[in-house]
Parts: C-alpha cells; structure tokens; sequence
C-alpha cells in the first residue's frame, strides 16, 4: 500500500505537514497525492471509527448479520440484488460470499422490532431472495483493525534501562 | 563494612540517577527511554501462553533451545554470518549477560578493551568487573563513527579487544562498510578480537546492516552479540545470544552454566516465534521509527538545533553546546520547565557531554507536543 494511504488509514486527522516531514517529502506533493487519492476514488471519505458502547445514543441501538440466499439475474449476476439493498439507509454494508450463501447484510436498527420489521418487509420479499438467516450482534470487538477496548499501551518506564 | 573494591569503584549507572529525579512526576513527556513503544507482537505473545500451556516451564539446555539456535543461524546467514547453531552460539538472558561472560571468558587481568564511546552504559563497568581495563576511543571527533585511524593509535601489546556497537545506542550513527572494512584489516593485523553489539541490526535506515564478523577471515575473532528486545520489541522478555568461535564459546558456557543456568524457556518460545513468522512485523516497526526519525529531524531542524545524523536505532543525538549549557544542566532544566525528559550525554562515557539523547519511539502525537516544548524551552534560553 501507498505510504501515504497508510499513514492516513492509521490516522486520516495527520496534517500533510506531518506526513510530508515523516516521508522527507515536500508538503505540495503529498497534498498533490492526496488530492489525487480523493480523486480517483481510492479515499472515498474520512469517518471517525465509534465504539457504540461509549456512546450513550448508539449503545441501545441493534445490529444484526442478515445471510442472504439469492438467485442471481442473467446478465447482471449479483450487482442488481445488491444494488436494490445496499440503497436502504438501514444498511450498513453488503458482501458478495462464497459458501453457504451469497450475500451478507449488515443493518441497524433502533429496535430488536424495527430489524425484524426491516427483514420480513423489506429484504426478504425483494425477488430474488430465497432465504434469510437473521443473527443479531451482542457485541462489537474489532473494527477497521482498531480494538475497540482502545490501544494496549507498552507498561514502559519514564526512562530505561 | 568493607564490600567489593572493585564493584565499589564502579558508577550507577547515569541513566538511573536521571530516572529517579523522574519517579512520581506527572504529565512528563519521557524522551528518555531505551526501548520500542510497541507491546510484543501478538503471535508471540501467544506462542509464549502455548509453552506455559503444554507446561513447558522446566529448564532447556544451557545453550538454549536447539530449535531456537537454529532459526538464529538461519537469521544470521542473512548478514553473512556463518554460525554453528551446535557449538557457536548461546543463548542468553538479554544481551547485557552476553556482554559480561563473553567479556568475563576473555579478559585476563590488565587485558585492555578499546571502547568506541559514547556507547551504552553497561560496557565498560563489565570490562573493569572482567579484570580488564577499559581504553576509551572517544567517538566525538569522528562524526561519532570509531574510525580505523583512532583505533590504531589507542592498540597496545595489551590491547585484547575492541567494543562496538553499530547501529549504536546512543548516537543512532551506523559505521558505514568502508570504515568497517579498514577497522577489520587493523584487528586481524594486530590479533585482537571485536565485540560487536548489533542489537539494533534490524532498526537500519541506511541499506542492510552489516556485521563485522561477515568480513573477510575476521568471524574467528569476532564476538557477535544480539538479541530480541529491539527488532521485535520484547525487551522484557531477556533473550539475547552471543555466537563465537567454538573454544571461546566453551569458555562462555561455564560461566552461564554457572550464573543463569538458561533464558527462561517460555521466553525462547516466544523468540523463536518471532524468528519464525514475525520479520514482517519487524519491518513494519522499522518503518514506523523511520517515518517518526524523519520527523524528528525536521522538528529539531526548524527549533534549530543541530543533530548527530542518525542512520539507526530510535535515538537522535542532540547537539546543545551552542546553548551554553552542559548536557546535565540542559535535561534538568528542560525537565523542570517544560516536562520533557531527555538523558543528558555525559551518561554514556566521554565523547558524550555537550548532547543529549532523545528516543523518538514515542507516538507521533506526544512527540509532536514534546517538541513544541522543547522549541519554546530553546526560544527562552535563546532570549537570555
């Protein structure tokens, strides 16, 4: 991966300042990557990464893993299905899988209620869809590479040996 | 009461004495440490929980693992260096007790050890422990770098041995191959062995690291000294090693055998997990230093302050004399002004004095603040 793209995977609030003095690089040309970066679609967007347990308004909040079976279409295989899902603002992201099934689904929802309602009104009718398989998350460990109990941190001495 | 004369000669070491004025001081930001900011890598960590599992918490051989001997023969071969796992190398507990047995097996008294300097605090208190007499090079005069043209003028018919240590601690300088080569030609004229400490080999910014030992004809008379606790942050884990030729290791044996028996067992596990599956992790860390070294030199560029050029290790060797201050004077006040704790020079032997050793392995983020500190500590004293 581009030095440049990983440093702000690891933390997209680095000032091109930093980078360009971390890679001996001149400020210009690293703004000039980002920018190009943005441009070609590589960096889609900066989010912050949340444990929604910290979070009192999220911490109510339900998750759940949706497996889809599906029939694809001639033609368009999987994209379509896909597409007509992944528009629902409920979800969180789609994955085309191989195995036991064909898409994963992830959505939120306020209530236990508002994600049954959400599959047996919405998802599950879509033509297309054979089957659905709802598991509900409990809890959330890891995300983008990030523990979510925070960074271990080196129990070193202020000064050693 | 009358304890050890001997040991009774012997400083604290300099950097404890710093550490104590540390202790119970809140919000400091610590430039003062001697270790990666990383925690071990994980697989070693678990490998390490496997052995205790399997209930592996007996003694192993003397010499170590065998297993673990191996894979480090194998890493060595990467630098040129050929090794017998089963007669050359040892195992031991961090590099610090290699340091002092291989000294303690070949010095007899009055032996003198040229000392490149300045250089970790623990070489030459274990050369005067090992009955030798330590012969200072002052590095200073040189670009920090042991030069060939120095160590000729300080060899005498009692010189024994010559200590380096490349990339060093605290200077962050490498020794670059040409030097290496014209120092090589010297020690194998005159006979004498070399102790190499390259704990830092794999913290490298300046091509592959080279050893001493990989030159031409000199592996019998070098002493290659290395270990985990920098490459893949396991300082607390004291796993070192030091590979000689046969006979001399014989010697060395004796005296672990006697004084530490082995490296703890759960402990060569994890090392040999590192060795095994973890060089990407090591290069990860290297680069992560590397990006925070670049960093550092810019910050220290703009604030003004002139630096040793560091091409390893995580230490970056500043330059204070033009504030007027000693190394000493300049951490104190530093740390009492602005909370920011560097280890003054002077604390690794002569040569030192004059600079201060900053650890850039910190997060960016509290080396970004230690530097705003520092820059308004060096305005201030610009003023006065």
């Amino acid at each position: 991966m581009d030095e440049i793209l990983e440093l702000l995977r690891g933390d997209a609030r680095l000032a091109p300042e930093d980078i360009a003095a971390m890679l001996k690089k001149p400020v210009k040309d690293v703004r000039r990557k980002i920018q190009r970066l943005e441009e070609d679609g590589v960096i889609i967007k900066y989010g912050a990464i949340v444990n929604p347990e910290k979070d009192p308004k999220q911490k109510e909040r339900v998750r759940a893993i949706i497996e889809l079976g599906v029939t694809p279409e001639r033609e368009t295989g999987f994209d379509t299905l896909a597409e007509r899902i992944y528009k629902f603002p409920q979800v969180e992201s789609v994955y085309l899988i191989s195995g036991g099934y064909d898409l994963q689904v992830i959505i939120e929802g306020r209530t236990l209620k508002e994600v049954a309602f959400f599959v047996s009104e919405k998802l599950a009718p879509l033509s297309g869809v054979r089957s659905t398989k709802t598991h509900f998350v409990l809890k959330k460990y890891k995300e983008h590479g990030i523990i979510l109990s925070g960074k271990e941190k080196s129990a070193r001495l202020n000064v050693t040996p | 009461m009358q304890y050890s004369r001997l040991v009774e000669q012997i400083p604290p070491s300099g950097i404890r004495r710093f550490f104590d004025l540390l202790s119970g001081q809140k919000d400091i930001i610590s430039l003062g440490v001697g270790e990666p900011d990383f925690v071990t890598p994980w697989s070693i960590r678990e490998e390490a929980f496997a052995a205790l599992d399997k209930g592996l918490t007996s003694y192993t051989a003397n010499r170590g693992l065998p297993e673990l001997r191996r894979e480090i023969a194998k890493y060595l071969a990467k630098y040129k260096l050929r090794y017998d796992p089963e007669t050359e190398i040892l195992i031991t507990i961090g590099v610090s007790e290699a340091v002092d047995i291989a000294l303690r097996a070949l010095l007899n008294p009055g032996d003198e050890v040229i000392v490149a300097s300045p250089c970790y605090v623990s070489y030459q208190p274990l050369v005067m422990l090992a009955g030798g007499q330590p012969i200072t090079l002052d590095t200073s005069k040189t670009k920090f770098i042991p030069t060939a043209g120095a160590i000729a003028k300080l060899i005498t018919p009692r010189t024994k041995a010559l200590f380096i240590c490349s990339p060093n601690n605290p200077t962050g300088t490498t020794i670059p191959e040409a030097e290496l080569r014209k120092i090589a030609a010297l020690v194998r004229r005159h006979k004498i062995f070399v102790l190499s400490d390259e704990v830092y080999a794999e913290i490298t910014y300046s091509g592959q690291h080279s050893s001493i030992g990989s030159l031409p004809g000199l592996q019998d008379q070098t002493i290659v000294l290395n270990g985990f606790s920098k490459a893949f942050a396991m300082t607390g884990w004291r796993v070192g090693y030091v590979c000689c030729p046969a006979p001399l290791l014989e010697q060395i044996l004796k005296l672990h055998q006697y004084c530490a028996i082995c490296a703890p067992i759960m402990s060569q596990y994890g090392a040999l997990e590192a060795l095994r599956h973890c060089q990407d992790e090591a290069v990860k860390m290297r680069r992560s230093y590397l990006q925070r070294r670049n960093f550092m030199l810019y910050a220290l560029a703009e604030i003004g302050l002139p630096v040793v050029k560091p091409t390893g290790s995580f230490y970056v060797f500043v330059d204070i004399r033009r504030t007027g201050l000693t190394s000493e004077e300049f951490a104190l006040r530093l740390l009492e002004q602005e909370k920011v704790a560097v280890v003054p020079g002077d604390a690794f032997g002569a040569g030192g004095e004059g600079f201060v050793r900053c650890c850039y392995a910190t997060e960016l983020v509290l080396l970004k603040e230690a530097l705003r500190r520092i820059k308004k500590f060096h305005k201030n004293l610009s003023v006065l």
